[in-house]
């Protein structure tokens, strides 16, 4: 018998039609699992956020969404280009997005800022190989 | 055990068990089983989607009975101004008021007056909140939609009573002061365009008793009301009526324009909601002031009780508007019933969660990895014949204990072959033997 759940969505590069699809998804197996609202609201947040980076920035990866008893853990991995600069990429309104994607209502700077914002712990990772974005909630 | 109430209901004998309500319904809270539809009653949040798609008319919306009126010395009809835009050539709002007088009603209160004062006092309470959007508390399904699938937007929910209690309230005062009788002998009673209205006066959230006494169904008093419109008589309308702004509530987005907002958004259909709710709860929308959310379609003039095609409803509003004297809502009028807090909720309203599927976190994740598996196994056309509204449903269905997966018509006919295939295999082994 598992004590926890986990389980892993691919995202797509430049994927808008699919854009937010992967965080509604987690958001409805958190509430299926009676996770705190407050704390469903995070992590949808936050997940959404790391979603849009990959379909904006990745040439496209992995989410994984585990949960046990004490947390909630969310792992994005991409297969690249990585951050130039992670200092840079934290500030918010710092944006690497193409004017075409500005005018979507995406690449407003806010992604990674929020991200951290909305996270008990967060860890970045990242080279020309591909991007480690690594994510923790604490279920109180 | 607290039983709810639910103004939506089945008529077993009409129900020819067919999938349309399983797939219309926006919080999947009805089921098919053994041949007739069942719906899960914590679910529910009374919008009445099924009952305008239902093509045998099985689903139904309990409504008061008419004679109700009787139980009370004084009666007061409330209608909603959705009412007015049901009656072709209809000269004024006066003479619905003046049919409702004829069917036994001893006075009769707009509810558009319960909605200007309303108005007043979102002017009033928008400039204090804090949790943007505020959104409206007007409609009893989409409030009950908050409290069942967005419990974090609960504190947005603008702390005020809904037009039609209101209303109520003010109606009672006016009729008892005016006539020197007592309050208790005075029945207050809705035109309802919905069955949300109906549940949320039995059952109501923000408040701890109803003042509306019961429910009556625009289209339930509509053959009754356009009769008493045909006879010819003098219109006349006493005391004061509702402005412009205050009719102007049937339709999506009269709110916010008779609360005089800028910065709002007015959304009108469940699903549609529920989408632009979803975007709220991740704090996409945290610069917008207001939100108003109607789970019918146009607003109240596509209330599922109604007569009248919305559109048309909408226009002829829209004409009759014209004639009104009163163009804003007078908050002078308002005044005392903000001031001593007539307006205000005074409960708060809680949060129903019924999407998770077990009380233990470890019990719901083995549960969860059981439906992801069953769902792996299932066609995935999200047919319905099973009863469920989609092959996840059912596998959620399954792992509840409330289906199973041979429910599955290509699951079943999977079985009947191989079965066949079985005895086949059987009937040539025996006349080998032999």
């Amino acid at each position: 018998m598992s004590s926890g759940y986990k389980e892993s969505f691919s995202i797509v590069a430049g994927d808008f039609a699919s854009a937010g699809e992967v965080s509604a998804r987690i958001k409805i197996i958190l509430r299926m699992i009676g996770i705190d609202p407050a704390i469903i609201r995070r992590v949808s947040i936050a997940a959404y956020e790391a979603e849009l980076n990959m379909i904006i920035h990745s040439f496209g990866g992995e989410m994984t969404l585990k949960i046990d008893s004490g947390s909630i853990h969310i792992d994005c991995v991409d297969t690249g280009p990585g951050i130039e600069d992670i200092e840079m990429a934290m500030k918010e309104g710092f944006s690497t997005a193409s004017p075409d994607i500005q005018m979507m209502g995406f690449g407003a700077g806010m992604g990674l800022p929020n991200i951290k914002k909305n996270s008990d712990e967060m860890e970045i990772r990242s080279d020309p190989g591909g991007t480690h974005l690594h994510l923790k909630f604490n279920i109180v | 055990m607290n039983t709810y109430f639910h103004s939506v209901r089945l008529d077993r004998d009409k129900c020819k068990g067919c999938t349309n309500c399983i797939k219309h319904c926006p919080t999947e809270a009805i089921r098919v089983r053994n041949g007739k539809a069942q719906i899960i009653p914590e679910r529910c949040i009374d919008c009445g989607e099924c009952i305008r798609i239902c093509p045998y008319h099985a689903k139904i919306a309990y409504t008061d009975p008419f004679s109700d009126i009787g139980r009370f010395k004084y009666k007061i009809a409330l209608p909603a101004p959705t009412l007015y835009g049901q009656f072709k050539n209809l000269s004024s709002i006066g003479r619905v008021v003046m049919g409702l007088r004829l069917m036994g009603f001893d006075d009769v209160y707009e509810v558009a007056r319960g909605a200007d004062i309303v108005s007043c006092a979102i002017r009033e309470r928008l400039a204090c909140k804090d949790n943007l959007p505020v959104i409206s508390s007007a409609c009893p399904a989409i409030v009950r939609l908050i409290q069942v699938r967005f419990p974090n937007l609960i504190n947005n929910i603008i702390d005020l009573k809904s037009p039609m209690e209101v209303a109520a309230i003010a109606a009672k005062r006016e009729f008892a002061q005016k006539h020197g009788v007592n309050e208790s002998d005075i029945g207050a009673f809705f035109i309802t365009p919905c069955p949300a209205k109906v549940t949320s006066i039995k059952n109501p959230d923000g408040i701890e008793k109803s003042r509306v006494d019961g429910a009556f169904s625009v289209i339930d008093i509509y053959g009754l009301l356009a009769s008493q419109l045909k006879k010819p008589g003098v219109v006349t309308i006493e005391g004061p009526t509702a402005s412009v702004y205050g009719v102007g509530w049937a339709n999506s987005g009269g709110e916010a324009i008779a609360a005089g907002i800028q910065n709002y958004l007015a959304v009108d259909g469940i699903v549609n909601v529920i989408k632009v709710l979803e975007e709220i709860e991740n704090m996409k929308l945290s610069d917008l002031q207001f939100f108003e959310g109607l789970a019918c379609p146009g607003g109240c003039v596509g209330g599922p009780l109604t007569f009248e095609n919305p559109f048309v409803a909408r226009a002829r509003i829209r004409a009759l508007s014209s004639k009104i004297k009163n163009a804003e809502p007078s908050c002078e009028y308002a005044r005392p019933y903000i001031d001593d807090g007539s307006v205000l909720l005074s409960q708060p309203i809680e949060a129903r969660p019924v999407m998770k599927i077990d009380g233990d976190m470890l019990t719901a994740m083995r549960k969860l990895e059981q439906i992801e598996e069953i769902t792996a196994r299932l066609p995935g056309l999200d047919c319905g014949s099973c009863g469920s509204p989609s092959c996840r449903a059912m596998a959620e269905d399954i792992v509840r204990g409330d289906a199973k997966e041979i429910d599955c018509i290509f699951k079943l006919r999977d079985k009947v072959t191989s079965l066949a295939e079985q005895m086949v295999e059987l009937i040539g082994r025996d006349k080998k033997e032999k």
